[in-house]
């Protein structure tokens, strides 16, 4: 067993930490006071490499699979949750779902612009009434013929009015409830019949954008269907099991933001005549926030070898989420706790660190939703993908 | 056009740096990195090449543990490289380093050398110039700019207070300074790439230099670290009287007035 990165890994590790310091850092206060999504950032990352993921090179893929993916997105993510977003948004979800199930027109029109960064990408599963269920999803494609025709609405969709090109998924057959959905590739840009409304009110991930989108009549040709008819659930928990590492690696990345920016305040701030990590319950706390820190680093990766390996990485992916999650909100706690009065101030990322960290319990399958697939795999009820 | 640039690995500049009991510094567990400055001139190297074409060979002295630093330079773009490793380089100093250079170098075919103008981590600034006299070619520090055309650089240095335009026949030396351009990261392309470049690992005997003949002319005893900073003084008082006394110390104890 080898705890440590390749070479290869190490460069891009430090790629991805020089990127994000030079590239994403100066910019973090202003866009989040702003709300504001800096599209150049994305360009910048498909220039690099960073959004080409177990992609063929013939499509753009960079070369490199999930243990270089992981570091890098870490890297990225401690220094803004909201950019992690761009590699599921743009690679793990719509390029590397469209690699596995498209056909060859499919992959050579849509894969090269998304690992490029010249479109934005997203997909979209949730409405207004499906969350957690997905089966009971309402959003209709009816096949008429020589084209598909859509009508219904999708809810809390990253990048869903930025997005280029994106997955929807939509029912097929309707009562088919599971059985009944298929997958379609939106070309946004030129499909018209779609609003796509901007959700301004959230907790956090202020910078980045997250959608209602409306489809009234949308005609999308009939090559767009992606995958077998029907196929959708299939698909969509294939790609979740992949864009997940996204929030995993997000999420413990979260915790480290926030376990190193306790010890630096930690070492600085004194009171009663000594730094406040000479306190036994500031190092209880710490202790407590490094534990969970590095354990839900050692999911991720463990998750990420599986997924490498092409073995069976489903219960390690929702163990790494819903672990990384839960260090993410503890560790933010604690760091306002342990910032005190400049905690609570936003002067200092507390406030931000905890507002990104209640995200990663609800996207991408609830906790609730992870802790049941874990025990449900556990228990032989299902079996491990 | 046919650039070498000289490279050295030094500690991350965010460092701790820790000396042992013998006044030596402790670098394990320590992360290294590129010089910063030798950077700007990585990056340097690469525009020529895209303009003028040609190989950009990166050149370095030390250890296995170089190979990192090596191997993000060719991963930014550089084509190739040497590394020059020798047990009997342990205590090399600057002299010695720029002697084992110009030998490396002069087997190179190159038209332009370029290098940091500074180490961050000794700050000699010794070697590149040194290695430009080794070579018997011109050198000129801290460039801002460089142009060349044809056989000839115009190149704007950092002075005291301004900036000074020099024309100088190539081959060259040029340290670069901040400001000269900003340094790409390597892409994933050329991380991939990087691994398939060649690095070649000489010897001394391979570049040509006897043990013997590099024997360093200074050794470093012992470093220290800066005195810790003291705290502050707080003088009591009312106000007349403690700038009164204030005067006086600044005066007297800190001898700043």
């Amino acid at each position: 067993m080898d705890f440590g990165l390749t070479e290869e890994q190490k460069m891009v590790q430090d790629m991805a930490r020089n990127f994000a310091e030079k590239e994403i850092a100066p910019y973090v206060e202003e866009d989040e006071e702003n709300h504001f999504y800096r599209r150049e950032i994305l360009t910048k990352m498909g220039d690099l490499g960073l959004l080409g993921w177990s992609i063929p090179e013939e499509y753009g893929g960079n070369g490199m699979g999930w243990m270089e993916a992981v570091p890098a997105l870490y890297e990225i993510a401690k220094v803004h949750t909201s950019w992690r977003l761009s590699i599921s948004g743009n690679c793990w979800g719509p390029a590397m779902t469209i690699n596995e199930w498209g056909t060859d027109e499919q992959k050579e029109k849509f894969i090269p612009p998304l690992v490029s960064g010249e479109a934005v990408g997203s997909f979209a599963i949730t409405e207004a009434n499906s969350g957690s269920d997905v089966g009971s999803m309402k959003t209709f494609a009816a096949d008429k013929g020589d084209h598909w025709l859509l009508n219904g609405s999708k809810m809390w969709i990253s990048g869903g009015h930025t997005s280029d090109i994106g997955l929807l998924y939509a029912v097929t057959t309707e009562g088919g409830g599971a059985k009944g959905l298929s997958c379609f590739i939106i070309d946004y840009n030129n499909t018209p019949g779609i609003e796509r409304i901007p959700i301004t009110k959230k907790v956090g991930m202020w910078p980045a954008p997250t959608s209602e989108l409306v489809f009234e009549n949308a005609v999308v040709p009939k090559e767009n269907l992606l995958g077998p008819v029907n196929k959708g659930f299939q698909i969509c928990m294939w790609m979740l099991n992949n864009t997940r590492m996204g929030c995993a690696t997000g999420s413990a990345a979260l915790a480290a933001a926030c376990l190193e920016g306790s010890i630096k305040y930690a070492n600085e701030r004194t009171q009663f005549g000594q730094p406040i990590g000479k306190f036994q319950m500031i190092q209880q706390q710490l202790a407590e926030m490094k534990l969970e820190d590095d354990a839900a680093k050692f999911l991720v990766y463990r998750a990420a070898w599986l997924k490498e390996n092409k073995l069976p990485s489903q219960q390690a992916t929702s163990m790494a989420k819903v672990f990384g999650c839960n260090a993410a909100v503890h560790g933010a706690n604690m760091a306002m706790k342990i910032h005190g009065s400049y905690g609570y101030s936003t002067e200092y990322p507390c406030g931000r660190w905890l507002r990104d960290a209640k995200q990663f319990e609800t996207l991408e399958g609830t906790s609730n939703i992870h802790m049941g697939i874990i025990a449900g795999i556990e228990l032989g009820y299902q079996p491990n993908r | 056009m046919n650039i070498v640039v000289t490279v050295k690995q030094t500690f991350d500049t965010e460092a701790k740096i820790v000396l042992d009991g013998k006044g030596s510094i402790d670098g394990s567990g320590v992360n290294l990195v590129i010089n910063p400055y030798d950077e700007f001139a990585i990056e340097e190297a690469l525009k020529l090449k895209e303009k003028f074409g040609g190989d950009v060979t990166v050149v370095s002295v030390g250890g296995e543990r170089v190979t990192e630093a090596i191997r993000t330079a060719l991963a930014m773009g550089c084509d190739k490289a040497v590394r020059i490793d020798d047990p009997a380089l342990a205590n090399a100093d600057e002299w010695a380093v720029a002697e084992i250079l110009a030998k490396a170098v002069s087997k190179l075919p190159c038209d332009i050398i370029l290098s940091g103008r500074i180490a961050v981590d000794d700050g000699s600034s010794q070697v590149a110039v040194r290695l430009a006299d080794a070579l018997g070619v011109p050198s000129v520090s801290s460039i801002l700019k460089l142009d060349i055309e044809g056989d000839a650089a115009t190149v704007t240095r950092e002075i005291d207070g301004g900036t000074e335009l020099i024309e100088v026949k190539l081959p060259a030396v040029f340290t670069a300074q901040k400001g000269l351009n900003e340094p790409r990261l390597p892409s994933m392309k050329g991380i991939m790439g990087a691994k398939k470049k060649e690095i070649a690992v000489l010897s001394l005997a391979d570049v040509g230099v006897g043990a013997g003949d590099v024997t360093a002319k200074m050794g470093v005893p012992k470093f220290s670290l800066p005195s810790p900073r003291k705290g502050g003084k707080v003088i009591p008082g009312e106000a007349p009287d403690a700038a009164r006394e204030l005067a006086k110390l600044l005066r007297e104890e800190a001898k700043v007035i």
